[in-house]
């Protein structure tokens, strides 16, 4: 079956597209919509945003590609974003992202095997003055050492899962 | 600096830290959206006169008067947008992530009283798409402020009926959009490039129509400015930069935080009076004043006001060198020493390995270029490279040199700042710590041979520049 939006998504949607003069320019909040009811931007997602839009499924790919957030395959059910920019490096924060990337068994940029987590190594996530840090949804780590980096996984697990898990 | 550290109100951070403050009820307790009705009772032109004497500078990084800018908007305009940068991504800094979450009231009351003044009728806020707490905050806030009827709906003015309409709107991961015109495009729905200036957005900007962006913070100025008076406003500051500054301190010292302070407060007080100094007894190595776009200064520099004009031009600070007795040149035949940025401070002590910082630097340009001028988008990963095998002690004869002459390769050779933010701090590390670059060269290899004259020959023009 080709991939539909939700009637909740489509309200959102008419909602969204009514905040601006054309239609192009829902592209970015659109793809986030997509995101969250399907998990990841795929090719299919493109060309349902692209035509829910009228834009050409060029135009959306090269939008989507040139963002970090919108995942083109699926990820974990919580996504860590770990930030090893100067203010965090200058306090441990290769340190921090070499603890997670040992205890969920994936590298940056992975998915860890029992599907937990996506690990992903940010840039500056304007947190410095509580560095190091990282971010899991709607919840900041600040001030983590390795071992309460480790520790904050379990929190995490227990927060709402990220785009689309159930 | 006219005003004591005890004595400086707090005009932007005055509810960080206090629970629920990000609430309409809260916000209307402690006088938010009590300085509309005096903006409302004035004529549009009076409040950009008022933000003019008001000496109040952009925020973002750049210290643009806002007045001045606001006054840029071409009198015949029939629909003016302003948007409001909220893309806070610039490494080191963490002030407006703050503002957005314990007071966006503030921001909409900013927002309400320079829309009315700009003849704006519908604005944006562009959050950065990391900031997923924030971005759930603000939209709360929106959605209160609408039901309260401070936003879409008609209210009466000097000027007639005035009605404003507010969007939230998110990006998804992307330093360059931080850009104003990168902004603009992304969104309008496209890739963040940014745009050729002229046309400036203030003539042609969204959707092809006169805009103003501004900065958080600066827009968090604004309800203070009307209420106390420009006068107040530039009172508390230097004689050009008006107002108190949000300084992000991070790294080396014994309490990093965000701290609103006086203008021009020298950069050796903030360490050591407001943040408590250096851990461990160490000694500052290097510092970064504005953002990692910013050429460091060292341990003889810290005397320096952290305002706009004094980091530019205080002859206390070394000019950074392209190489060795070629001073770079900022124009206007003046040598670019640093800027203040976006207020992000980050301390190293004596024990941080500054090869290291640079090539953590240059790896997140090298990320973040968006791949539309040449020199940017090959310059910064061909400095990533470089600087890590530096950084792994690994350098080649020759690579000290060679990342001065990339770096000279890319300033003032593109389209947006991203590229000179790559080399700007290439730059200024190479001229004051250059000793540390050339120990890590490996002693063990040869100098490399060219293989062919006329590559050689391209190296040497673009290390001797466009300047």
């Amino acid at each position: 079956m080709p991939l539909a939006f939700s009637p909740d998504a489509q309200k959102k949607i008419a909602e969204t597209r009514s905040r601006y003069p054309n239609a192009q320019a829902a592209c970015l909040p659109l793809l986030h919509i997509a995101q969250e009811e399907f998990g990841y931007i795929s090719d299919e997602a493109i060309d349902l945003v692209a035509a829910t839009l009228a834009l050409p499924p060029a135009h959306v790919w090269g939008v989507v590609t040139f963002y970090t957030m919108y995942h083109r395959h699926p990820t974990g059910k919580h996504v860590v974003m770990v930030c090893t920019n100067v203010a965090c490096m200058l306090k441990g924060g290769y340190d921090v992202l070499a603890a997670l990337e040992k205890s969920t068994g994936c590298k940056a940029g992975e998915t860890s095997p029992d599907g937990e987590f996506t690990v992903v190594e940010e840039e500056c996530l304007a947190a410095c003055a509580d560095a190091p840090m990282m971010i899991s949804g709607e919840k900041y780590f600040l001030r983590l050492t390795p071992e309460a980096a480790v520790r904050a996984l379990d929190e995490i697990k227990r927060l709402p899962p990220d785009h689309g898990h159930a | 600096m006219p005003v004591t550290l005890a004595e400086m109100p707090k005009i932007v951070t005055r509810f960080v830290g206090q629970d629920g403050s990000n609430t309409i009820d809260y916000a209307l307790e402690h006088g938010t959206y009590a300085r509309l009705a005096k903006a409302f009772a004035m004529q549009p032109a009076a409040i950009t006169d008022e933000v003019k004497k008001s000496n109040l500078r952009g925020r973002g990084g750049a210290g643009f008067p806002t007045g001045m800018k606001w006054g840029f908007i071409p009198k015949d305009a029939k629909t003016v947008y302003l948007v409001v940068n909220a893309d806070e991504s610039e490494p080191g800094t963490c002030k407006d992530r703050e503002l957005l979450f314990w007071d966006p009231h503030l921001l909409i009351e900013g927002i309400l009283i320079a829309a009315y003044a700009l003849g704006c009728t519908h604005a944006y806020i562009y959050i950065r798409g990391e900031m997923i707490r924030e971005h759930a905050v603000l939209e709360r806030a929106v959605g209160e402020a609408y039901a309260r009827g401070y936003l879409g709906k008609s209210q009466q003015t000097a000027r007639g009926e005035f009605k404003l309409d507010l969007t939230v709107h998110r990006g998804a991961g992307a330093y360059i959009c931080g850009e104003e015109t990168a902004l603009l495009n992304s969104l309008e729905g496209k890739r963040g490039w940014p745009r050729l200036k002229p046309p400036f957005p203030a003539v042609k900007g969204l959707f092809g129509q006169p805009t103003i962006v501004n900065n958080v913070e600066t827009l968090c100025n604004v309800p203070a400015i009307i209420e106390k008076g420009g006068e107040w406003f530039a009172g508390l500051g230097t004689p050009r930069s008006g107002g108190t500054r949000i300084l992000c301190v991070s790294g080396h010292v014994a309490r990093p935080g965000v701290y609103e302070l006086p203008m021009g407060i020298p950069l050796r007080a903030v360490i050591d009076e407001v943040c408590g100094g250096v851990p461990g007894g160490k000694k500052v190595r290097a510092v970064i004043p504005g953002g990692s776009s910013m050429p460091p200064l060292d341990e003889h520099e810290l005397d320096i006001p952290m305002e706009f004009d004094a980091l530019m031009t205080d002859e206390r600070i070394k000019p950074v060198e392209v190489k060795p007795g070629i001073k770079f040149d900022l124009g206007g035949g003046k040598p670019l020493r640093t800027m203040a940025g976006s207020g992000g401070v980050i301390v190293m002590d004596e024990t941080a390995d500054l090869v290291a910082v640079c090539w953590r630097i240059m790896k997140f340009y090298a990320h973040e270029s968006c791949g539309q001028c040449t020199p940017c988008r090959e310059g910064t990963g061909w400095l990533e490279r470089v600087t890590r095998r530096l950084s792994k002690g690994e350098g080649r004869p020759g690579d000290v040199e060679l990342c001065a002459s990339i770096a000279a390769g890319i300033a003032g050779n593109t389209i947006c700042p991203l590229g000179d933010a790559a080399a700007w701090p290439m730059l200024g590390f190479l001229t004051k710590f250059r000793a540390d670059f050339e120990a890590r060269v490996r002693k063990d290899l040869k100098p490399e041979t060219p293989q062919r004259a006329d590559l050689h020959q391209i190296r040497t023009a673009s290390a001797t520049g466009p300047h």
